[in-house]
């Protein structure tokens, strides 16, 4: 760590722009020597945390993004995305996509709902602590665990499927079951909607009362409030959490794992199979390919939600 | 003026009638609420139900039960250790000396939240020196990864609820040096903070099965899993078991974080600057 620096404010970043120029412009903006040491010292102290990110992080994800496009022997191919885009692969990245636009927008409805519910409860109220304090903890709980959960209650020998069939609804009789995909979404629903109740509550918080107040002196109606003032201003985090709801459903891996014993083809499943050593010799690197194939879906994710968000930005101007 | 009195006239029954909507607000409220709490509960019920107090007693007897938890908890320690010393003097160095890359920080920190874990520990194998891939601990240190969100984002808001740098000058011009201002000034005032990064740490590792189980070590979810082949009700019982001593932690810093932001007014550390779903290995 940085000791020498003991002059007293020296510790403390300048802050304002333009008050240190050598540091602010870098080694490249004024080549000097002393210049450059300065810029060296103040990088220092966040060189171990970049250095573990590049060894944990990037090299890995770098190593995935290059083993794509690559022979078993080293050489360049598109085979591995080819066949990562083709079959069972292909219909794997369409039933991964399905369930996480199903489990990213029932959670996102229901979660406004339960927050809105507590939300307008007044603060401290016991109620609304319980229920911050649960999502806190349910949004938290998946995988294993979870899975277990249901199978003991939902799955085809669980007691609530047994007690439903002794008053006479057959539940698996209707198509549903927890191994198959609409199970993963029931599942999902349990630690999605939790968290979307955290993360849109903080927004909910950002209505302040005064503008519906406003709103209701000129007369507006509760759905004119919604439809001109609430809902613009709620819109850019709602689209946020709904694409931090549908990351988080794309790359959940455990809980349909352990749900559907690796049976069911959601990407991240295969993905993982190709790594348990169930797949033909020589076609590990398609495993890479589905990957970077996940990468460039939440990429993709992300830039339709900036493209969103700066929409609904402007309607906020 | 007229015209304006004349709305005024007309707006007033509606008022009125408005009166009477927050008792049909509050009812659908109560559904609502209803049927989330069958929705969350239910299950949980059941599974007690379905385990049966019995297996709860075998649990600890099933073989594995001990090996797994051992080295579960083994790289939890490992990685909140190392968590801690990375992730405390960056967090802390960024806040005093280079503010400008905070948001560098928090756009690099949510990295491993946004990356699947499954694809990570594809490149991660496929890098790794032999010599430690033979290890668990390469889980350990890739833990560190997945716990980074978590403390970042708890530490920072931390740092944010205190005036670090008047604190510091304060500290500076009493003549302490950049570790002892570390020691006994920045961490004493971090301790929430740092008791929530640490909390959300173990609970990551103790509940992490993606990894662990494609790596091929045996840690505490995997066993459940694997043990599932021998004794559903038994799985289902450390299940419950497992869920309930994370439940006991996270609810602790949930109490503890409500009561430091009545304490400093904001700033707090929510749960949810940390209760981040997909690196909990769902």
């Amino acid at each position: 760590m940085d000791q020498t620096v003991a002059a007293p404010g020296s510790l403390a970043d300048p802050g304002a722009p333009g008050s240190d120029p050598a540091a602010e412009a870098g080694p490249l903006g004024r080549l000097t020597v002393p210049g450059a040491l300065r810029w060296l010292r103040r990088v220092a102290g966040i060189v171990p945390f970049g250095a573990y990110v590049t060894l944990g992080l990037l090299l890995p994800m770098i190593a995935v993004a290059v083993g794509a496009f690559e022979t078993n022997n080293g050489g360049f191919t598109f085979s591995n995305v080819s066949a990562a885009t083709h079959g069972i692969y292909l219909h794997g990245f369409w039933q991964s996509i399905i369930l996480s636009v199903f489990t990213s927008i029932l959670p996102a409805i229901f979660g406004l709902l339960i927050a809105y519910a507590i939300f307008t409860a007044k603060r401290g109220n016991v109620l609304r602590q319980v229920v911050i304090t649960a999502s806190g903890v349910f949004a938290n709980f998946g995988g294993v665990p979870l899975a277990f959960l249901f199978i003991a209650s939902l799955g085809s020998s669980g007691l609530i499927t047994h007690w439903l069939a002794n008053i006479g609804f057959n539940l698996y009789g209707y198509g549903f079951s927890l191994y198959s995909l609409s199970g993963v979404i029931v599942v999902y629903l349990y630690f999605q909607i939790p968290l979307m109740v955290l993360v849109i509550l903080p927004a909910l918080e950002g209505l302040r009362p005064a503008w519906r107040e406003a709103a209701e002196n000129m007369g507006a109606r509760t759905w004119e409030y919604w439809r001109f003032v609430g809902g613009p201003v709620l819109l850019p985090s709602f689209l946020g959490c709904v694409l931090l709801l549908f990351g988080s459903a794309l790359s959940a891996y455990a809980t349909a794992e352990a749900l559907t014993n690796g049976t069911i083809p959601l990407t991240a499943i295969q993905i993982g199979s190709f790594l348990n050593g169930n797949v033909i010799a020589g076609q590990e690197n398609i495993g890479k390919a589905l990957g970077l194939g996940m990468v460039v879906i939440i990429a993709v994710a992300m830039i339709i939600y900036v493209m969103l968000q700066r929409r609904a930005a402007k309607w906020l101007r | 003026m007229a015209a304006v009195a004349d709305t005024q006239i007309v707006k007033a029954p509606r008022r009125a009638a408005r009166q009477g909507a927050p008792r049909a607000g509050t009812a659908w409220r109560w559904v609502v609420l209803l049927i989330a709490a069958v929705f969350f509960l239910l299950p949980l019920i059941v599974a007690l139900r379905f385990a049966g107090i019995k297996a709860f007693g075998s649990v600890v007897s099933e073989p594995g039960f001990t090996s797994s938890l051992g080295l579960s908890v083994r790289l939890a320690v490992v990685t909140t250790v190392i968590t801690i010393v990375l992730m405390l003097p960056t967090t802390v160095y960024v806040h005093l000396r280079l503010p400008g890359i905070r948001r560098l920080m928090e756009g690099i920190t949510i990295l491993p939240i946004v990356i699947p874990p499954v694809v990570l520990i594809v490149g991660v194998l496929q890098i790794a020196p032999g010599s430690l891939k033979g290890t668990p601990y390469l889980l350990g240190l890739e833990y560190v990864v997945l716990a980074m969100p978590f403390a970042y984002r708890a530490i920072d808001a931390g740092l944010r609820s205190l005036d670090l740098k008047t604190v510091t000058e304060a500290s500076n011009s009493l003549g302490a040096g950049w570790v002892s201002t570390m020691l006994r000034v920045i961490l004493p005032n971090l301790r929430t903070a740092l008791l929530s990064a640490i909390v959300l740490t173990v609970a990551l590792v103790l509940g992490e099965y993606t990894m662990a189980s494609l790596a091929l070590y045996q840690t505490f979810p995997v066993w459940i899993y694997v043990n599932s082949q021998t004794s559903g009700q038994v799985s289902v019982a450390a299940s419950l078991l497992a869920l309930f001593v994370t439940w006991i932690f996270l609810m602790g810093i949930t109490v503890l974080g409500t009561r430091q932001s009545r304490r400093t007014g904001g700033g707090s550390v929510t749960l949810f600057t940390v209760a981040r779903q997909e690196t909990r290995g769902n």
